[in-house]
């Protein structure tokens, strides 16, 4: 399982990727190995909408289960990862890759600073799957 | 409390199996993925560890009369080699279980239930045979490790295994004989995915063996392990009730399009004989129908809306690997029930489009 050390991670096992003030938003390998073969990709906010750490911002379903999308930072969404639709498979071939789900414009860049750091995370996963 | 293993489960904890308990039972629920799994088996062959299935035997002079008055289906009109689906239903017309009776001899049978109801399901023979002097019931669970070799190469691939003409076992018949050296297994031609393919039950000691005879003979026709998470999208696609989901005590087998297996004209005064008679004279009030749904996967016990009123409830859903659409089944009243229907699902709080569409959603091809 895979834990790029330049990403932050959530709790609910999102991924965040900083890019200047920027943020790129996705599920982690262990999210997607979770969940199974993703089926679908329902977005509940949309570009403009601003979000806040926390909110449901879009729901995976897979052929077996379906699970929300908390955003791990608040900020104006500015887009969403159309190239999905329909290539949903993405998100458990390439997660922290062409899998990515939203870009958020960072409100606060401390929000980020709260978040796990890969070895953390793979902590708290190992410890989630014992 | 511990869960239970089935004699594979090392072999699956080899193939990186991802497990979870079913009914109390530490099973595969995938190995490559569903779909990958799913796809194999529609498009060549899978094979699936089912020893979590219960088996009771039923022996004696009055085997066959006990049979015909606890389940629905005549078991009279069966031959020596030759399995037959059937129910077991209350009083009510409710359902006990669902399940497949072999008949070796008319004074011997097999019969295969669902992991979940095995203990219920012996105590419920227990309790209602007619003829406990003369039809002797035990519980053979322990003694029977299972798979399932699904698919339309399943033939070619058993063939070489065995020791008899397999090609002569017709669906819906079984044979007894050896699979790669182990004796004294059954060899049935039945399923629960829709494909041809053949169900083999065998002794626990035999399981590495088989299995591994079965996987190295599959290799040249892309042969996969299949977990539980395939094994549910490819029943539900060809629209064969699970237990639990779709059926229960609270549904009856008219209700559950079930009526095939039900037959109230036969002789014997079965259990629920009855109260189905009296159900299908009043006419049914519900159906269970299978539905395409619009954009989303509707999943068991989401509400089902017609004019903005629940009308029905939601079974089992899943996404059709095969046909690229969202299926469901469910019940709903009788008159919404005819195929063209148009319905809704309240998915998580928001409604999606559904239509009554004929089933089985996926037929064979071949």
């Amino acid at each position: 399982m895979q834990f790029p050390p330049e990403l932050r991670y959530s709790q609910e096992h999102e991924w965040v990727r900083v890019e200047g003030d920027e943020a790129v938003i996705g599920l982690t390998d262990f999210a997607q190995h979770s969940l199974g073969d993703v089926v679908y990709i329902e977005y509940r906010s949309q570009p403009g909408d601003h979000v806040a750490v926390g909110d449901v911002v879009a729901e995976v379903e897979s052929v077996k289960a379906v699970s929300e999308v908390f955003s791990p930072v608040g900020g104006e969404l500015l887009d969403t990862n159309e190239d999905l639709d329909g290539a949903e498979e993405l998100v458990n071939q390439d997660p922290y890759g062409g899998g990515w789900l939203l870009r958020i414009r960072l409100s606060d860049p401390a929000q980020v600073d709260a978040l796990m750091d890969a070895s953390t995370y793979q902590a708290f996963v190992a410890e989630q799957d014992s | 409390m511990r869960l239970m293993r089935t004699p594979f489960y090392q072999l699956h904890v080899e193939a990186g199996a991802r497990l979870v308990d079913f009914s109390g039972w530490e099973m595969p629920l995938q190995f490559s993925g569903i779909l990958d799994e799913h796809r194999a088996v529609r498009e060549s062959v899978g094979l699936f560890d089912v020893s979590h299935m219960g088996e009771l035997r039923v022996k004696g002079p009055r085997a066959l009369d006990a049979l015909q008055v606890l389940m629905t289906n005549d078991v009279s009109a069966m031959v020596d080699g030759q399995a037959q689906y059937t129910v077991m239903c209350l009083p009510s017309g409710g359902i006990v279980d669902d399940l497949l009776v072999y008949r070796f001899a008319e004074d011997d049978f097999l019969i295969c239930v669902n992991a979940a109801n095995r203990q219920k399901d012996l105590d419920w023979v227990l309790e209602h045979n007619p003829f406990p002097k003369g039809a002797f019931v035990t519980d053979e669970s322990a003694r029977w490790a299972q798979v399932a070799l699904q698919g339309r190469n399943a033939l070619p691939i058993l063939k070489g295994l065995v020791d008899f003409p397999l090609e002569q076992v017709g669906t819906y018949h079984f044979t007894l004989g050896a699979v790669a050296g182990v004796t004294g297994c059954i060899v049935a031609r039945t399923g629960y995915t829709g494909e041809d393919g053949y169900e083999i039950f065998l002794s626990p000691a035999g399981a590495r063996t088989v299995w591994e005879a079965l996987m190295a003979a599959g290799e040249p026709y892309g042969i996969k392990p299949v977990g539980l998470g395939a094994r549910d999208t490819l029943r539900l696609e060809s629209r064969y009730c699970l237990y639990g989901n779709d059926i229960d005590h609270t549904t009856s087998p008219l209700e559950a399009g079930l009526g095939w297996v039900t037959k109230l004209d036969k002789t014997a005064p079965f259990i629920g004989k009855d109260a189905l008679r009296a159900q299908k004279s009043q006419g049914l009030s519900r159906r269970l129908v299978g539905m395409v749904v619009e954009r989303r996967i509707a999943r068991p016990h989401q509400d089902i809306i017609a004019n903005g009123r629940k009308v029905g409830h939601v079974t089992s859903g899943t996404r059709s690997p095969s046909l690229d659409l969202n299926i469901a089944l469910g019940y709903v009243p009788r008159p919404l029930a005819r195929p063209g229907s148009r319905l809704q699902v309240d998915i998580r709080g928001r409604l999606a489009n559904a239509q009554v569409v004929r089933t089985p959603f996926y037929r064979r091809p071949y």
